[in-house]
């Protein structure tokens, strides 16, 4: 349970700063009316649609954290044997992390306010994603071609399990980014409603991205090898 | 004095959060039904809550009276049971108490609580309840299916959970049970997003954390905790499901079932039962946290007296939730996991028993030198105390890992955890509908069958699960549908039994008494007008009762205080509102 | 008032009921008394907590009951009566956790002397396995179990021929003599449980675990299984016998070995092998 409780930690402490900014250690019956000290409100600034998404992206984070602790805890079993790497897995890898430059270039677009550039960018990020998952699926082929079912060995299942998940958050996105896009094209200039859009699919998208570079780690084995060499470091 | 930091003068953040552009209604199906409203949704869930548990209310009496009685009734067979048992277990603690905590006081109390309009994310809000009523719906479904529900206890611990041994593990029930958990999972998201993302983004101008009332804060921590900690269970439903139905060995090691080797292998169960518990332990402070804010502020209300140690009340709740994450392999001392765990486990176990204290030293010390009404949510406030002391004292047993050692499986587990998570927060359940009734219908429950229903729950509740403690002391396993007749078993064992049935045959039939006073009162309750207890908080001030789409008229409310002056010396009444700017009292500066 | 009265009532008639009931533990009949000593200091601690705190609660709800013209005090915090309160629990709180984990680190330290027996559960029976003469357990591995090896004992050890199987029938134990129980599933969770040796461990199939007792007094005590494993759950009985040395040493004369049960059935099975 390492990964998520790292994790968890990484929350916790992002929830003290939070928390200890709002003057937790104030005497609150002291404090009477608005003509205090005290700010009108400390709500803050941010959209809320952005802390929305951020908390959103917590709750995958832990997902995606336990199911690498779950991972690591049934690797230890002796019936282990790991799947071979799937090639396509780096290009792949290279495919998504092309489509998060592309938001991260429509991001920028947008705040220039330069509406063909952001149109286009977000449809080359749509492209690569979409790409992405078809290699995804050649991945998949490509196992299960060499024999490398999903029932045979638990390495085998945790492979489609979390290539899956993975691949069902990236489409929840697409469904995301299909709106924006739609947005995009709808509308005659960059108006604030789509700047946020395209802001929230990019932080998606990133976000995604570090997971999926945490899964391929996992699945490629480097994680183990890596815990194998601490484990010899330190006894 | 006022310690604030000077951040006022340099960039005042903006005065006011935006206003939420709320789609309002406009037919009835939008009004009643597709309602975006979050205190339609919070009624939608709370009755959708209330009927399964009313399912899960007549499990129990079934397995009671099999227990008691057993022999008397041939229909319940043990796969009966074990149906029976499981589907109480799970329904009650997922589908009626998380959900009723935080689908419904949550949807109700927050946005009011905190001056907000609606929740952040109201059509989001609404797809959260339909996805829960689905779960729900797809939970009962499985009672019809063939097979009949699962029979692997609340836990669902592989491999008997998907095995033939079990009811409903080779058959429909398992997988069904499944797709229920992992659709309420989905669906509270949606809605915890929205309660934690409002408390963050929606309150109102002056209403800063400090000012919460101690209800939203346990809501807003339990829910915190809820979107951390429910991806737990949502890993192992998944896995499970893979195992059952695409034959991976996620869980399944090899095994031989009825002398037939199956064709699973390597898998550990062990693995499902750090899972299950790296949820189900948060999911016990899920459910108390919302318990112990409501609590405090019921008390604090009725006794006319601050909530003492606010403060302290906050950080406890901030750190039981911290806390409850590394707590989880207390569930599984004697699993057969490391034995090395246990010491560590039950530090951290006897730890958050601190701050657990520190909060019940702070409800009976707010009663000292109060103005105690003895009113109904008042008593069950009181009721709340009792039961929960009793029940997390004998969690004190169950932590300490040795001790836990022969009472682990026994019956004065179930005693514990109903004492604790059953019976102390549905009083408090009671409690806060007595509370708030008046806000959400426009009128008092009645105070007879009110006082009734209080008496024969308290008392029969506590009738049934004091004396279950000793059955589990005497070694009687949980999870047996009868004893049979095991030499330590004396036949004094059976009478108790046969006593608790009937106690609890009478707690639940008092329930109907007030399920009909929901009902009698919506109609011929007294009037409460806006503010019947004199409450200070914000959901007392709406200017119309019940408060309408977007609670506060032309203009939300300003707070210009926290939510418990109660007896403020000096002060005309004994109490004075949130929004209430109020006479400036001596002592504090102004900007 | 009444309230008040009722709050004295639940104390006053839960204590009495812990005093009066005839409800306790069964005679223990195994060294871990330590484990009831820590259990009766919890007792005495946690009773006490829960009498002062809904005592108090009861006072103040006869004293400070509503009367008109009375206002409640106004009083935020104490911290230096909060800091008093959180270190008197904390004190209470070590007071049961230090025995606890005491008693806990002899539970799991198995004594070298331990004589290792096997306990092999499965749907809905107990059945044993004794070292044998060399004093060690033979291999085990639930893909050989069959009809004609339902312990699933490998037949290649040859620390495993000699063992002695008990299949579904009681266990015999020599009083005094500390015993580790080697606790294995070959179906599902288990859970080995004898009231009167306060000890258990769950069992799980794939894995062996294990806890150690010494027998301290001759009879004939009920096995349970203490973790849900299915619709025969509760039928899940047996019996283990704890025996002084002479009598143990009878029974045993009387039980086979691996290798007697084994040798007259290897004919039938040679067309009988499933894959």
């Amino acid at each position: 349970m390492s990964v998520i409780l790292v994790f968890l930690l990484v929350v916790a402490g992002f929830s003290f700063w939070w928390l200890s900014r709002h003057r937790l250690m104030s005497k609150p019956w002291l404090e009477h009316g608005v003509h205090t000290a005290l700010p009108e409100t400390d709500v803050a600034g941010m959209p809320t649609a952005k802390i929305a998404l951020g908390i959103f992206l917590a709750v995958v984070g832990s997902l995606f954290a336990l199911f690498s602790s779950a991972y690591f805890m049934r690797m230890e079993y002796a019936d282990w044997q790991a799947p071979p790497l799937p090639n396509v897995l780096w290009v792949n890898t290279v495919v998504l992390v092309l489509a998060s430059v592309a938001l991260q270039c429509a991001v920028h677009a947008a705040r220039e306010g330069r509406l063909d550039m952001t149109r286009l960018a977000l449809a080359a990020g749509g492209l690569a994603t979409f790409v992405f998952l078809a290699g995804q699926l050649v991945a998949w082929q490509e196992l299960s071609a060499g024999g490398h079912f999903m029932n045979v060995n638990a390495a085998n299942s945790f492979f489609y399990l979390l290539t899956g998940m993975h691949g069902l958050h990236i489409l929840g996105g697409l469904v995301g980014l299909g709106r924006v896009a739609a947005m995009a094209w709808s509308e005659e200039q960059v108006t604030e409603r789509l700047g946020l859009g395209v802001d929230l699919c990019a932080m998606y998208w990133h976000f995604l991205l570090f997971v999926w570079l945490g899964l391929f780690v996992l699945l490629a084995g480097w994680a183990g090898d890596l815990i194998a060499i601490c484990r010899q470091l330190l006894t | 004095m006022v310690d604030a930091t000077p951040h006022a003068e340099q960039g005042v953040p903006p005065a006011e959060v935006p206003e939420l552009e709320l789609y309002h209604p406009k037919s009835w199906w939008t009004t009643y039904v597709f309602s975006q409203d979050a205190k339609v949704i919070a009624i939608q869930y709370s009755g959708t809550a209330i009927a399964i548990g009313l399912v899960a209310l007549v499990l129990s009496w079934l397995m009671r009276l099999q227990l008691g009685f057993p022999g008397t009734f041939d229909f319940i067979t043990p796969e009966a049971y074990y149906q029976f048992m499981t589907m109480h277990g799970m329904i009650m603690v997922i589908y009626l108490l998380t959900a009723l905590f935080l689908g419904g006081f949550g949807n109700y109390l927050i946005p009011l609580m905190v001056g907000a309009r609606d929740m952040v994310f109201p059509y989001v809000n609404m797809l959260s309840y339909w996805i829960y009523l689905l779960a729900v719906l797809v939970l009962v479904v499985s009672f019809f299916a063939p097979g009949g529900p699962t029979g692997a206890g609340w836990t669902l611990y592989p491999p008997q959970a998907i095995l033939s041994g079990t009811p409903g593990g080779q058959s429909a029930g398992i997988i069904l049970m499944l797709v229920s958990l992992i659709l309420f999972i989905i669906g509270f998201t949606m809605g915890g997003l929205n309660y934690v993302v409002t408390v963050i983004q929606g309150r109102t101008r002056g209403m800063t954390l400090m000012r919460m009332p101690l209800t939203v804060w346990g809501i807003f921590t339990a829910t915190v905790m809820a979107l951390l900690a429910f991806p737990a269970l949502f890993v192992a439903c998944v896995m499970m499901l893979f195992d059952r139905l695409l034959g991976t060995s996620f869980f399944m090691p090899a095994l031989v079932e009825m002398g037939q080797q199956l064709s699973y292998g390597g898998g550990s169960p062990i693995l499902f039962q750090h899972l299950f518990w790296f949820f189900g332990h948060p999911e016990v402070y899920i459910v108390a946290l919302p318990a112990f804010g409501i609590v405090s502020d019921l008390i604090s209300t009725h006794a006319r007296k601050n909530i003492f140690g606010y403060r302290m009340m906050v950080w406890a709740i901030v750190i039981i939730g911290a806390l409850s994450f590394i707590v989880w392999a207390h569930h599984m001392y004697v699993s057969g996991m490391h034995p090395w765990f246990g010491f560590f486990f039950a530090t951290t176990t006897l730890i958050i028993a601190v701050p657990t204290a520190i909060k019940v030293y702070n409800w009976v010390l707010t009663l000292w030198r109060g103005d105690i009404h003895l009113t109904v949510p008042m008593l069950f406030a009181l009721a709340f105390i009792v039961t929960f002391v009793n029940g997390g004292l004998t969690g004190l047993f169950l932590g300490n890992v040795v001790v836990d050692v022969p009472l682990s499986d026994t019956m004065f587990v179930v005693a514990h955890f109903h004492m604790v998570m059953g019976v102390a927060p549905i009083l408090v359940v009671f409690g806060a509908l007595y509370h708030w009734y008046p806000k959400i219908t426009g009128r008092m429950l009645n105070e007879g069958m009110g006082q009734f229903h209080f008496w024969v729950t308290f008392i029969g509740a506590y009738a049934i699960f004091f004396p279950m403690h000793y059955v589990g002391l005497v070694g009687v396993p949980r999870r047996y549908p009868e004893l049979g007749d095991a030499a330590f078993v004396t036949d004094s064992v059976h009478t108790l039994n046969a006593f608790i049935t009937v106690a609890a045959l009478i707690v639940g039939f008092a329930q109907m008494v007030f399920l009909f006073n929901l009902l009698w009162s919506l109609r011929y309750g007294r009037e409460a007008g806006g503010n019947p207890w004199r409450a200070t908080s914000l959901e007392w001030q709406t200017p119309t009762t019940p408060p309408p789409h977007g609670n506060w008229g032309d203009e939300r409310p300003v707070v210009y205080r926290w939510a418990y002056d109660y007896s403020v010396p000096g002060a005309q009444q004994d109490f004075i509102a949130q929004n209430d700017p109020g006479p400036q009292r001596a002592g504090v500066r102004p900007a | 008032m009444a309230v008040a009265l009722i709050l004295v009532l639940v104390v006053v008639g839960s204590i009495l009921f812990h005093i009066l009931s005839p409800w306790w533990w069964s005679p223990i009949a195994s060294n871990w008394n330590y484990i009831d000593h820590t259990l009766v200091i919890t007792f005495w601690i946690t009773g006490i907590v829960f009498a002062a705190v809904v005592l108090f609660m009861a006072y103040c709800v006869f004293r400070f009951r509503h009367r008109e013209g009375v206002k409640a005090d106004y009083n935020p915090e104490n911290k230096k009566l909060e800091w008093w309160l959180t270190i008197v629990t904390a004190v209470g709180v070590a007071a049961m956790l230090a025995p606890g984990l005491y008693v806990w680190s002899q539970f799991i330290t198995v004594p070298d002397d331990a004589t290792e027996v096997e306990v092999v559960a499965q749907q809905w029976q107990w059945s044993y396995r004794l070292p044998g003469e060399d004093g060690r357990l033979g291999k085990s591995d639930s893909r050989l179990v069959s009809y004609e090896n339902p312990l699933g004992i490998d037949p290649d050890d040859p620390n495993g021929q000699d063992d002695v199987v008990i299949e579904a029938a009681d266990l015999h134990l020599p009083q005094d003599k500390p015993v580790k129980m080697l606790l294995r599933s070959i179906d599902v969770l288990h859970d080995f449980y004898v009231p009167e040796f306060r000890a258990k461990m769950d069992m799980v199939p794939g894995m062996i675990t294990y806890f150690w007792f010494t027998p301290t007094r001759t009879g004939t005590f009920e096995v349970l299984c203490a973790e849900l494993c299915g619709t025969g759950h509760s039928y899940m009985r047996g019996f283990v016998v704890v025996d002084t040395d002479e009598d143990y040493e009878a029974w045993l004369e009387g039980q086979s070995t691996f290798a007697q049960l084994s040798a007259p059935s290897t004919l039938g099975s040679a067309d009988g092998v499933e894959p």
